[in-house]
């Protein structure tokens, strides 16, 4: 009976991070359709963010508020992460709708670039990055306006961008001379945000031993869904997004600003991703490549729980939490110990975390040639379905 | 007769005796090490070339073509550690995990032809068995990309843990095995695998083309275009689909085996997740659809990432994501394609060349028209 409950916290614990970080996906991706590789480094950006703001409050005047800056951090990051997906949404993911393959790459780019953002970020370069594209915004303002009438234009436009990113990397490697500014501000090295004492012990149920931070974790998941599930069912601009996602076009002519919606959406969505990176935060030291250990996983657990469907996010997470546990730890072996040895063997062999993985995807594999829309398949009657 | 001769014949045969001429003036012009590096972005070409059949042709976009890459890498790989040992000698690395015997599926690996066969039946196999449960319930775009996603993780973590069955994490070093009594990683076997990909890269780049003309060349397009109404018109397109998908797969392991023995070992970095995604970038840069684009953008941009990680490792990222989003947005059929649709053409008169048209050429420059024509768009506008 422990070993029951033991498997179902962690396998609980593991889940619920699952439906956080598959959560933003579930709705950029459910809802609008739009393939975000970089929803990872979204939230890459959420724990760093949380880290930023743990070295707030570790001296100086707010180090009273300690305790608590990890509740602080949590809007912080979903604004970060959010203004970040509103701006990768304005830029590229706007020009490619529809085009769900371009999509991904575009994307995939992008998340590239954030990557090595975080690693060689200093002063310097930030400085140099804002020069650059302040000037490309504003350098077509100040050139003849009957320069932009001619056949060649287009090349003039991207000239101005070329230029003003020249501009940038010479004044980026001229700053890097001086040491302050050279110093990058989170290198390529895991960073380790220290939890808050309250989050560092565990809960002792007799047999049962949880971790705060999991607990935390787990109703930190439980209040983004209620969230999410509210803002969609309840709040004004959630319908119109159900409305957008339900039917583009009549939308559109019933006066829902499409575009907008669009835009909202997906700062939701992103945003959602760096609440998750927060949790991540918790559970272990976070680096660049934060990014890559979780997107997989997501797009399987939004796949895997039809796509569209939230309570089929959060039933996939969760069922990929607690069979990942189960087969992981091998508690199977526990419980049925008589077992003959080659099913001994069998499960001995997946008993680890990475084998696990392969196991649990090769099983969702499986179990999408049965049921290819998800478990919770959207009705429809479109041969494109 | 001579000019039909000068005209036509030599510019059909001008690429090909440039190749020619190519691979057999680089191995006594380039230094051993960037010869190699040549030789490994070529093998490269032939994954890129199986990705435009699937992607650029059939609109089938796999994340996935590492593991067949791998795959082909692997094969070749256990033959050669096999290869150089006497009988009943096992594999250096097995002392370490304390194994004692072979494992059963390494024995075939000691036939060198079995090995042959398995460096391209194998991950054909793969992908065929792979394809056909995927495309049978008709998952398709990016459904299908997640998911030969997913089935690369699946490999890369199976490769990545067995220590004991496969040398896990490490992989699996050629250079100091033996083929035909000669150390792989000498500087004249070495000369002699750049040959031997030359080759290859021709030969997988003329069944392209044949895959690629004709009626099935046809059905791939139409299935990239509209596949339910093939499917309408009666065609099974699950058995293009799959068979497409095989031959890719088998040219991944082509391409893997001559990957790995130019590069000296085999390890589940070939699965990794960005590797795959890379390939698909080849193609994209050099022009989807385009198949000798497929093998440019491999070698340009293998060649590029060598010359900036040399020079600057920490910008190499930078410039990969920005290709990503460039091609995708502004130059979306890649630059041969860009080339062929007249890119150069538009890029001239942008600069005041004046266009070249195809009929009256006079109309199109003459001041009166052109002044109408500003109007008309103006008004439009």
């Amino acid at each position: 009976m422990d070993l029951l409950y033991d498997t179902l916290f962690n396998g609980l614990a593991i889940g619920s991070v699952l439906v956080l970080a598959a959560l933003g996906l579930a709705v950029v991706f459910g809802l609008m359709g739009v393939i975000n590789m970089a929803h990872g480094e979204l939230m890459m950006l959420g724990a760093y963010t949380t880290f930023v703001v743990q070295n707030l409050f570790k001296e100086g005047p707010l180090e009273a508020l300690f305790p608590v800056y990890i509740l602080i951090a949590i809007p912080v990051a979903f604004v970060v992460s959010g203004l970040a997906g509103l701006l990768l949404e304005k830029t590229v993911i706007r020009r490619l709708y529809g085009r769900p393959l371009e999509t991904l790459l575009a994307t995939w780019g992008v998340s590239l670039i954030l990557q090595q953002f975080v690693r060689s970020v200093s002063s310097a370069f930030a400085i140099g990055l804002v020069v650059a594209v302040v000037l490309g915004l504003f350098l077509p303002r100040f050139t003849p306006a009957d320069l932009w009438q001619r056949r060649w234009s287009p090349l003039l436009g991207v000239g101005t961008w070329v230029v003003s990113a020249l501009v940038g990397i010479v004044l980026a490697s001229a700053l890097g001379g001086v040491r302050a500014l050279d110093q990058p501000w989170f290198s390529a090295r895991n960073i380790d945000v220290t939890a808050p004492q309250w989050l560092r012990g565990a809960v002792d149920l007799g047999a049962l031993n949880m971790p705060t931070a999991r607990l935390f974790i787990i109703a930190l998941t439980a209040l983004a869904l209620g969230g999410v599930l509210w803002f969609l069912q309840k709040s004004v601009w959630g319908m119109r997004i159900r409305a957008v996602t339900q039917n583009r076009s009549m939308s559109d002519c019933l006066g829902i600003p499409t575009e907008t919606v669009d835009a909202l959406t997906f700062l939701v969505g992103s945003g959602l991703a760096g609440v998750a990176g927060v949790a991540v935060t918790l559970l272990g030291s976070v680096g660049p490549n934060l990014g890559g250990n979780y997107i997989v996983d997501c797009f399987m657990v939004v796949v895997l729980g039809g796509v569209g469907k939230l309570v089929g996010t959060v039933v996939a997470a969760l069922g990929i939490g607690v069979l990942s546990y189960i087969v992981g730890s091998g508690s199977l072996l526990l419980v049925w110990p008589a077992m003959p040895p080659a099913i001994n063997e069998l499960v001995t062999f997946f008993a680890t975390t990475s084998m696990a993985k392969v196991l649990v995807f090769a099983l969702i594999v499986v179990f999408l040639q049965f049921r290819p829309a998800g478990l919770f398949p959207q009705k429809g009657r479109l041969v494109e379905a | 007769m001579a000019d039909l001769v000068s005209s036509r014949h030599l510019r059909r045969s001008l690429p090909w005796l440039l190749i020619v001429i190519a691979a057999l003036v680089l191995p006594v012009l380039l230094p051993p090490f960037r010869l190699n590096l040549l030789g490994r972005f070529l093998s490269l070409g032939i994954v890129a070339l199986g990705i435009d059949l699937i992607w650029g042709f059939t609109g089938l976009l796999s994340l996935g073509q590492g593991i067949f890459f791998a795959l082909g890498g692997y094969a070749l790989g256990m033959h050669l550690q096999l290869s150089a040992l006497a009988p009943g000698e096992l594999p250096e690395f097995f002392g370490l995990y304390g194994v004692k015997a072979l494992p059963a599926f390494w024995q075939p690996f000691t036939s060198p032809l079995f090995t042959l066969l398995c460096i391209w039946v194998l991950p054909a196999l793969v992908a065929g068995v792979l394809g056909y449960l995927v495309f049978r319930n008709r998952i398709k775009g990016v459904y299908f990309s997640i998911l030969t996603q997913a089935a690369l993780l699946v490999f890369f973590n199976f490769f990545n843990g067995q220590q004991k069955l496969i040398n896990g994490t490490n992989g699996l070093k050629t250079d100091t095995a033996r083929l035909f009594g000669e150390l792989v990683g000498s500087d004249s076997m070495q000369r002699n695998l750049f040959w031997l990909t030359v080759l290859l890269v021709v030969g997988a780049y003329l069944l392209s083309r044949w895959l690629t003309r004709g009626r099935f060349g046809d059905a791939l397009i139409a299935i990239r275009d509209d596949e339910p109404r093939l499917r309408f018109t009666g065609y099974n397109t699950t058995v293009y689909k799959t068979l497409v998908f095989a031959v890719a797969g088998a040219m991944a392991g082509v391409s893997g085996a001559l990957y790995t023995v130019q590069s000296g070992i085999v390890s589940p970095q070939y699965m990794a997740v960005p590797f795959s995604i890379e390939m698909v970038i080849w193609v994209a840069v050099g022009g989807r659809g385009t198949l000798i684009g497929a093998v440019l953008g491999a070698v340009l941009i293998n060649y590029a990432k060598s010359l900036v990680s040399e020079a600057l490792p920490e910008t190499w990222l930078f410039i990969q994501g920005g290709l990503f989003l460039l091609v995708v947005t502004a130059l979306p059929d890649g630059l041969v394609g860009w080339w062929r649709r007249g890119g150069p053409g538009r890029l001239a008169s942008m600069l005041g060349w004046p266009p070249r048209t195809a009929t009256y050429p006079q109309l199109d420059l003459d001041p009166a028209v052109q002044a109408e024509r500003s109007e008309l768009e103006g008004g439009m506008k």
